[in-house]
């Protein structure tokens, strides 16, 4: 990101002695078993409003994305495959249906609790121009209700469909207009606590801690599944070198990511910035020129 | 997509990856007058220093109603209105939202300095510099909406951010010319009509350059809402562009009418881009199959 100029100094630096080690979430998604009480926790705390309550015949799955409304998502994918297989080489049957029919469980149940990224470089942050989105001392992402004035840019600029605008009536029965997303629970973080959705989740899909030590755990985490033979298990963020900087909250999928609805190479859209304005530069001196020249005595003619 | 047991493009049962703009029709309305005020402080500008004072005074009137009206436009898009005064909370350069609200304020500043000095005929030398600060602001109001809309996720958006500044800069060139000419005698308004000719053919020509980059992502521009905007809009810029080019140097009536065409036209130029965004949001396959191509071309590479 270093071509893209940034105004003042940058998480941790900015915070001096207030900074705090990095923390997040990182989501087993093989240990899920869909209760959801990770989104039930999530509203209770923050106090989100419930936003319709619909049946949509997607699996169990009547959340369907996240959203103003919508803090924690669990994904409810149903799938003719085996879950594992009895071999240390998941490789060769990586997407094969005829292992499937031996396997003699030919249908696998994959849940998954999706959530903010927290991205390193997060477009929403990016592209706030009221300074509402901000990064706080943890190095996680929020937006501040009482500066948000509901202008939508960070809504198509995240790459994973998070951050949306709330229309349900405010506390004063007005439409709310500002936009919501996951906290990572900031106001637990200062009091010392853990995330509601960490806290209930009963499996630890959802583990909450510093960054490095998550990103190590899910490493050795992966290594176990595949020498299990599970089949598909892969690590989703916890690449600093990706498109947006590497996730604050990572995940272990089971299968690729865009089987749960996520962007398989997802990329922060400020990292193209410069080479749009620089089009743009050309296209304002076209526009000046050309109006120059339309004015010119030389090509008018005087009229 | 087989070999990870996806379902093709689709995802998770066809649900978007992104979140659609929430912007209403303010904002591609706003595209439009902020292109017409940038363009025409320009044109008001070349048309004072070639000596056509009645064109110049047109076009600095047409361009300060320009932006008055945007504001009010901006404004009535928040989720909260009242806290429009956020925008000049900062100043962040690695959003374009808050660069142009910067932009427009300056822009909206120093032309209403140059008509009021120009009407009262006070301060010549004060509403000179008044005309050169909104003409240099000119550019960059006509063109940074199109870097905003393309510093998104949104793949018709940000896949055409070398060609959308080229786009709205013609337009807004045309716009300038055709809001001018009721206004203006025709043996005066020659600058006018040839930004008219100029601007169309840049603007149909940038289009479609824009389109052959999309290549697959263009389909929004080819079938449904958007694809019939687009075709509207350069019919209609055709079509003005042929009255004020056969008729208008004699009948001021005819110059106004084919203005009046390639103003719709430029109008429904940013309606098109605008709902084609929405629409490639919502595609699901617009934004996974080309994240997965890249990744699997970066997995072919380092295999």
């Amino acid at each position: 990101m270093s071509a893209v100029p940034t105004t003042g100094a940058t998480w941790p630096g900015s915070y001096g002695d207030e900074a705090r080690p990095r923390v997040g979430f990182f989501t087993d998604t093989s240990i899920c078993i869909g209760c959801k009480a990770c989104e039930v926790a999530c509203k209770e705390w923050n106090l989100v409003p419930e936003d319709g309550l619909v049946f949509t015949g997607e699996s169990y799955d009547n959340t369907s994305a996240l959203g103003a409304n919508s803090w924690r998502h669990v994904a409810f994918v149903e799938q003719e495959r085996p879950l594992r297989v009895p071999t240390a080489d998941p490789i060769a049957v990586d997407g094969d249906t005829a292992v499937a029919r031996t396997d003699g469980d030919a249908l696998r149940w994959l849940m998954s609790s999706d959530v903010c990224k927290h991205c390193t470089h997060a477009a929403c942050l990016d592209v706030c121009p009221t300074g509402a989105l901000f990064r706080t001392e943890y190095g996680t992402v929020v937006v501040q209700e009482d500066v948000c004035n509901g202008c939508g840019y960070c809504v198509p600029a995240c790459p994973f469909g998070v951050i949306d605008q709330r229309e349900l009536p405010d506390e004063h029965g007005r439409p709310d207009g500002r936009v919501w997303k996951c906290t990572l629970c900031y106001d637990r973080l200062e009091g010392g606590l853990e995330p509601a959705c960490a806290k209930a989740c009963p499996t630890d899909s959802i583990q909450f801690g510093e960054l490095d030590e998550l990103r190590a755990r899910a490493e050795r985490r992966l290594a176990k599944l595949e020498g299990e033979g599970w089949v598909g298990a892969r690590l989703y963020g916890n690449d600093p070198g990706d498109g947006v900087g590497g996730f604050g909250a990572f995940f272990l999928l089971l299968d690729a990511p865009e089987v749960y609805g996520l962007p398989p190479d997802p990329v922060v859209t400020t990292r193209d910035l410069p080479g749009a304005w620089k089009a743009a530069g050309v296209a304002m001196g076209a526009l000046a020129l050309g109006l120059a020249a339309c004015a010119s005595r030389l090509l008018g003619g005087g009229r | 997509m087989s070999e990870h047991g996806t379902n093709g493009d689709r995802g998770y049962y066809g649900r978007p990856v992104l979140k659609a703009p929430v912007w209403k029709p303010q904002i591609p309305f706003y595209f439009f007058t902020g292109g017409l005020g940038g363009a025409s402080a320009v044109l008001a500008l070349a048309a004072r220093a070639t000596g056509r004072s009645r064109l110049a005074r047109a076009s600095s009137l047409v361009g300060l109603a320009a932006d008055v009206v945007s504001p009010l436009l901006l404004i009535t898009d928040l989720g909260r209105p009242e806290r429009f005064h956020h925008m000049l909370r900062m100043l962040r350069v690695t959003s374009p939202m808050s660069v142009g609200s910067w932009v427009l304020a300056g822009e909206g500043a120093a032309s209403g300095a140059a008509v009021a000095l120009d009407l009262t005929g006070r301060l010549p030398r004060v509403r000179t510099a008044a005309e050169v600060a909104s003409a240099v602001l000119g550019p960059p109001l006509a063109t940074y909406t199109a870097v905003l809309v393309a510093n998104t996720a949104v793949p018709v958006w940000h896949e055409a951010r070398r060609e959308l500044p080229f786009v709205f800069a013609a337009s807004s060139a045309a716009s300038a010319g055709a809001a001018a000419l009721p206004f203006v005698p025709p043996e005066e308004a020659g600058p006018a009509r040839r930004a008219i000719v100029a601007g169309v053919v840049g603007e149909l020509v940038a289009t479609e350059a824009m389109k052959r980059r999309l290549g697959e992502l263009a389909g929004p521009y080819r079938s449904g809402r958007a694809a019939r905007l687009d075709r509207a809009a350069s019919a209609l810029s055709v079509g003005g562009a042929v009255v004020t080019t056969a008729l208008g140097r004699r009948s001021r009536v005819a110059a106004s009418a084919g203005g009046a065409l390639v103003l719709g036209g430029a109008m429904l130029r940013r309606w098109s881009v605008f709902v084609a965004g929405r629409e490639s949001a919502l595609d699901p396959a617009a934004t996974i199959g080309p994240q997965r191509a890249r990744l699997e071309g970066r997995e072919a590479t380092r295999a």
